[in-house]
């Protein structure tokens, strides 16, 4: 579901292909719902999942995966910090979970030139959060629970209740790109 | 000859260790308040606050203020005039895995990089330089290093006669690829001659620097103004997405150099800038 406030866009997963085509490069975006997490190693068994056929432990349709590796809860604490790594890493290990219907994911940093064409062909999104900002960001989840590969630690798949989680279009499914977007319009010659 | 106990250095690193990762540098803390005045970015100016309203949460809560609590370097310099008391090098790492662990540190260091398995756990080993100094003291700083822009930190080995513009390309080069996947604003350390491995360790000292320093030397001190102008003209801006804050200081460290060698070392500090200091 998405719906457009004065100053932002509200999304709550799951997503279609036409709410997904909504959202524009530069979006300030709160989601409130679920989120996924995933990084390089839980990236890379998906994937091997995937090439042998076998069913994934998440259904990925319609759904948003987050970059993060928190750190360990103090007592009391829903999750330590969370704040979102590097999405670049896993540009290559993306499109197989496209296929599977994955329409979101949200990291920091750059993605290639061949996953802005993969965000369009799939008509998915990839939004950008504040890196290093993890115990800000800790703050809009409210629930946390590992729902494959424990033994990855903080590597581990998680299911995430989030609420009001701030994040910015990147890249979206037109094939536009914030960041460069951004910089260019702040560029001194 | 002064006598210092293993434990002392060990409680020490332990502290250190811990609070780096939960008190910005103070320095650091109010060139983003100042840049916050000159941004010209409204988007950005909006991330800059969100950086410093993080900062007072993991400051007030005691919480890391990044997820990745970093790679710990711990830079030592040590009096030769001071017997420590045990293993030195053990007590630092003791101090660095009781850290991890008192302080819900998260461990980011894999045993072999190779296999890339098993995590240690507890961020240890982390990387000690040992320096030999006069007198009796033992003065540690530790550095809590966030992957995502040491990934994006570049060494050059550049040509004599490439000159200041070489130096200049390089850290340009450097920045504007790290972009936003290394977390602007950046502080900027760069090491400038010495030998391929030297020249690495020089820019990382040169990012415990204080913030308004100036440089002893004339000649880099300028380089570094320059540089610093040139850098928040590309636009990257805070977190990336546009501005004029891309670096909010450039420290250079040189070193005397081979006559056929010019290497030039850009090390990238993120907005996560975490490095406690202390003298036993």
């Amino acid at each position: 579901m998405i719906r457009r406030e004065t100053d932002f866009v509200r999304v709550t997963p799951p997503l279609t292909d036409e709410e997904v085509l909504e959202l524009k490069a530069g979006d300030p975006v709160r989601i409130t719902g679920i989120l996924f997490t995933g990084r390089d190693a839980a990236h890379k068994r998906l994937n091997e999942l995937i090439k042998e056929g076998k069913p994934l432990p998440v259904d990925l349709k319609g759904q948003i995966i987050y970059y993060v590796g928190p750190t360990p809860p103090k007592p009391g604490q829903v999750i330590g910090s969370a704040g979102p790594t590097t999405a670049g890493r896993m540009d290559s290990t993306t499109e197989p979970l496209l296929r599977m219907g994955l329409k979101g994911a949200i990291g920091k940093g750059e993605r290639g030139a061949a996953m802005r064409e993969a965000f369009k062909k799939y008509r998915a999104v990839y939004f950008g959060a504040i890196g290093g900002s993890g115990a800000y960001l800790a703050k809009r989840i409210t629930g946390q629970e590992v729902v494959a590969y424990p033994e990855l630690g903080t590597e581990a798949i998680r299911r995430l209740t989030v609420e009001d989680f701030p994040v910015v279009v990147i890249n979206d499914a037109h094939g536009v790109d914030f960041y460069e977007e951004g910089r260019r319009k702040y560029a001194v010659k | 000859m002064r006598t210092l106990a293993a434990a002392d250095v060990t409680r020490a690193i332990r502290e250190l260790y811990m609070t780096a990762n939960y008190e910005v540098r103070e320095d650091y803390r109010q060139a983003l308040e100042k840049a916050q005045k000159t941004e010209v970015s409204p988007l950005g100016r909006q991330i800059l606050g969100t950086m410093l309203e993080n900062y007072k949460i993991a400051s007030t809560e005691r919480s890391p203020m990044c997820q990745d609590t970093g790679f710990p370097v711990v830079f030592v310099e040590m009096g030769q005039d001071l017997h420590v008391d045990g293993d030195l090098k053990e007590a630092i790492q003791e101090g660095l895995r009781q850290g991890t662990k008192q302080g819900f540190l998260r461990g980011s260091l894999v045993r072999d990089p190779l296999s890339r398995a098993p995590n240690t756990g507890d961020n240890t080993p982390g990387v000690i330089h040992f320096d030999l100094v006069p007198g009796e003291k033992l003065k540690i700083d530790v550095i809590a290093k966030g992957g995502g822009s040491e990934n994006k930190s570049r060494l050059y080995m550049l040509k004599p006669n490439d000159g200041i513009d070489g130096i200049k390309n390089a850290v340009r080069e450097t920045v504007s690829l790290a972009g936003p996947d290394a977390c602007p604003p950046f502080v900027v350390g760069v090491g400038v001659g010495g030998t391929f491995d030297k020249c690495a360790e020089l820019a990382k000292k040169a990012l415990m620097r204080t913030i308004g320093s100036a440089n002893k030397d004339a000649a880099a001190d300028k380089l570094e103004k320059e540089l610093e102008g040139e850098l928040n003209k590309l636009g990257v801006g805070p977190q990336g997405m546009g501005g004029s804050t891309t670096a909010v200081a450039v420290f250079i460290e040189t070193y005397p150099v081979h006559i056929a060698s010019f290497p030039v070392a850009v090390n990238i500090q993120c907005n996560a800038n975490r490095h406690k200091g202390t003298v036993l």
